[in-house]
């Protein structure tokens, strides 16, 4: 008996070595086994040899579009600022995706990032993912040496430690609360789409907090990133976040403190989160990589709400659908975003 | 040896002189460096907290002066002292590998001054290691489940409390200040003996690292062909750095807020691209691969030339928290192939 886990990891490799050996990709970006249970070490595989160390889990959660940008770079030939662009096609690039993953990467396409024509995506329709973090909660965080995982279960082992986990209660927040499991771009599918998932409480958490006093509300906050050590683990985790110079990083203009006083750590998670609106895809990377246990999604899952409200949209679905917060028309209906010369044209 | 009362009583007494810290679980179950207030004893689980010992000694951030920031005034922008002055301070639950971290950072910072003042205001009492974690590997590195470089006295915990051992002369007149305690029992004699003796099985076998790394050509390690591969998985953050005991980069800034100014000093991070910025825009670590492979050489072959022994004390932090399963312990290993 094999897991589908086990199944889509067989599909995977043959794929990702036929894309290597063919020419098709110069490289292809899966996930594969490292040294720690139930963290998964994101992995670029540029022989067809090395296709064999690919590997499927619950453990999958650092989304993968994080390192398209800087990779095609890598792999496009060498030249200085000035320089034209070379000509020919490019050497692609072949990735895996699940539905958060692929809206990423359209976001990506959107704003000139990544070009459709150089990815080969391998869609992979979304069970979700597990949360490390809940599982060490449950068996106490103790020492956890091997997970062996069902397709319903997880068997969780170390000294003096073997408990059966379900599964389903220790899924990450954001894939709990997610609709879209689908890819929504993809070149190759490995096993069938799912179709939308019909969810009543998809934004519950933000609610819960949108319903505090202002003053529960703001404690809420502080307390929940008072452990924060400034190390940008969910900044870097983010395939949004890939501007040249972070506002946090600058001093020269200086936006924000650099060391962890509250009110420093508190504008670096707000500014964070609404770089994010509208662009965001709840993949929920930012907290699995976060190394305190902070819930910084919970902020992005409320601008996500906000801008679904607002603009009647989400970010990613289709590479047509105009990202709410950088477009910019001449006949927008609120005119305010036009100067006094664009208006007097327009008339 | 003091029973657990014992322990709480003497540390009540202490209270008095010292501001207490140990290892303290949060509300989320994660275990870190916290005030205890009377009564609490450190979280014993295996293992080390969360963030390392370094933040009582190069505190994140540390205000090395401060000045008036109204200009006009008489003493605008004179520095000064920084005023705020708190209690010595005590930790207690420190595992030998932390204790170990201390020393190996004042090689680098031997003329700091802050980093000393800090020394001299914190006193350690660690906490011998009856078992190791999975990524625990201190014994590769030159430390022990039961060494006491860095401590002021070493606690094994026995059945009924501990056993304390006083390391220098300030352990040695706390320990007095304990008063008499106990008497072991032959059964925990026996105890300290087997904690002394044998090394926990879950830790690795130890190895001479640092000669063998000093060994190694420079070149052969800095061109090594593994460098790329391992970055390619990095996302560049500074978990591993900000969460080990051993990395003591940092970088200087003034802060003003309502006419008033600091200097601090706060922790920094190679990972960072602009660790390495030069003022004319050149950026000798520019690229990802540069940056990974320079914390790990400073660590494992920079500082062994220049002061010895690694830096690193094998606490196992980096590899527990590193969101893309970076290993150290991996890439020793690739360092020795090499």
């Amino acid at each position: 008996m094999t897991t589908a886990n086990e199944r889509i990891t067989q599909e995977l490799r043959q794929r990702a070595r036929q894309l290597l050996e063919s020419g098709q990709v110069a490289a292809f970006v899966g996930y594969t086994s490292g040294s720690m249970p139930m963290v998964m070490q994101p992995f670029v595989a540029r022989t067809p040899e090395e296709t064999d160390r690919l590997e499927w889990n619950s453990f999958c959660v650092l989304n993968l579009a994080n390192y398209l940008p800087a990779l095609l770079k890598s792999l496009e030939p060498p030249r200085r600022p000035g320089d034209p662009p070379p000509e020919g096609p490019l050497p692609k690039v072949g990735v895996v995706a699940t539905g958060c993953w692929s809206r990423n990467m359209v976001v990506q396409i959107q704003e000139n990032q990544v070009q459709r024509e150089r990815l080969v995506i391998i869609g992979i329709s979304s069970r979700g993912m597990v949360d490390r973090k809940k599982v060490l909660g449950l068996v106490g965080h103790a020492d956890v040496t091997s997970v062996k995982e069902d397709d319903n279960s997880l068997l969780v082992k170390g000294p003096g430690l073997e408990q059966e986990i379900n599964r389903w209660d220790v899924i990450r927040d954001n894939c709990a609360c997610c609709v879209h499991p689908d890819p929504v771009i993809f070149d190759h599918m490995i096993g069938d789409l799912k179709g939308e998932r019909k969810l009543g409480e998809r934004f519950k958490q933000v609610e819960e907090i949108e319903n505090m006093s202002v003053q529960a509300r703001w404690e809420w906050f502080t307390s929940e990133i008072d452990s924060c050590i400034r190390c940008y683990a969910c900044r870097n985790a983010c395939p949004l976040c890939y501007c040249p110079t972070c506002f946090v990083d600058d001093s020269r203009p200086q936006w924000v403190g650099k060391s962890i006083e509250p009110v420093d750590t508190a504008i670096f998670h707000i500014i964070r989160a609404y770089h994010c609106a509208g662009r965001c895809t709840d993949c929920g990377s930012c907290e699995s990589a976060c190394p305190m246990g902070i819930r910084m999604r919970i902020l992005t899952k409320k601008l996500q709400k906000d801008v679904l409200e607002l603009y009647g949209t989400e970010a990613g679905m289709s590479l047509d659908t105009p990202l709410p917060l950088s477009t910019y028309k001449l006949d927008d209906p609120q005119d305010f975003v036009l100067t006094e010369s664009l208006k007097g044209e327009k008339k | 040896m003091l029973d657990k009362a014992g322990f709480e009583d003497w540390l009540r007494e202490l209270a008095g002189q010292f501001e207490i810290f140990g290892p303290k679980a949060n509300d989320r179950g994660i275990v870190n460096w916290q005030k205890l207030n009377e009564g609490e004893l450190p979280d014993e689980r295996p293992g080390v907290p969360k963030g390392s010992i370094k933040t009582f000694f190069f505190p994140q951030p540390e205000t090395l002066l401060e000045f008036s920031a109204r200009p006009g005034t008489e003493d605008a922008f004179i520095p000064h002292e920084p005023g705020t002055e708190h209690k010595p301070r005590l930790v207690v639950g420190v595992r030998p590998c932390d204790a170990r971290s201390v020393v190996l950072n004042a090689m680098p910072y031997e003329d700091d001054p802050y980093f000393h003042k800090n020394r001299q205001n914190v006193v350690l009492i660690g906490l011998a290691c009856r078992q190791g974690c999975s990524t625990c590997f201190c014994t590769w590195t030159g430390g022990s489940p039961v060494g006491t470089e860095g401590l002021d006295i070493l606690a094994y915990p026995v059945s009924r409390g501990y056993v304390l051992e006083p390391v220098t002369e300030r352990g040695a007149s706390l320990v007095e200040s304990a008063g008499p305690g106990n008497d072991a029992t032959g059964a925990e004699l026996k105890e300290l003996e087997e904690i002394r003796s044998k090394a926990p099985s879950s830790l690795p076998e130890t190895m001479e690292l640092a000669p063998r790394l000093r060994e190694k050509g420079l070149m052969d390690l800095y061109n090594a062909p593994f460098w790329q591969q391992l970055s390619d998985s990095c996302i560049n953050c500074g978990t591993c750095t900000f969460l080990c005991p051993t990395c003591y980069c940092f970088d200087i800034q003034d802060e003003t807020l309502r006419g008033k100014g600091r200097r601090i000093r706060y922790w920094d991070s190679c990972m960072f691209p602009l660790f390495t910025l030069h003022a004319s825009g050149h950026n000798p670590r520019g690229e990802k691969v540069k940056r990974v492979r320079n914390r790990f050489m400073h660590k494992l072959k920079y500082f062994p030339e220049r002061f010895g022994p690694l830096s690193c004390v094998g606490c196992g932090r980096c590899v527990r928290d590193c969101p893309v399963n970076i290993d150290i312990r991996q890439v020793i290993n690739e360092l020795l192939a090499t």
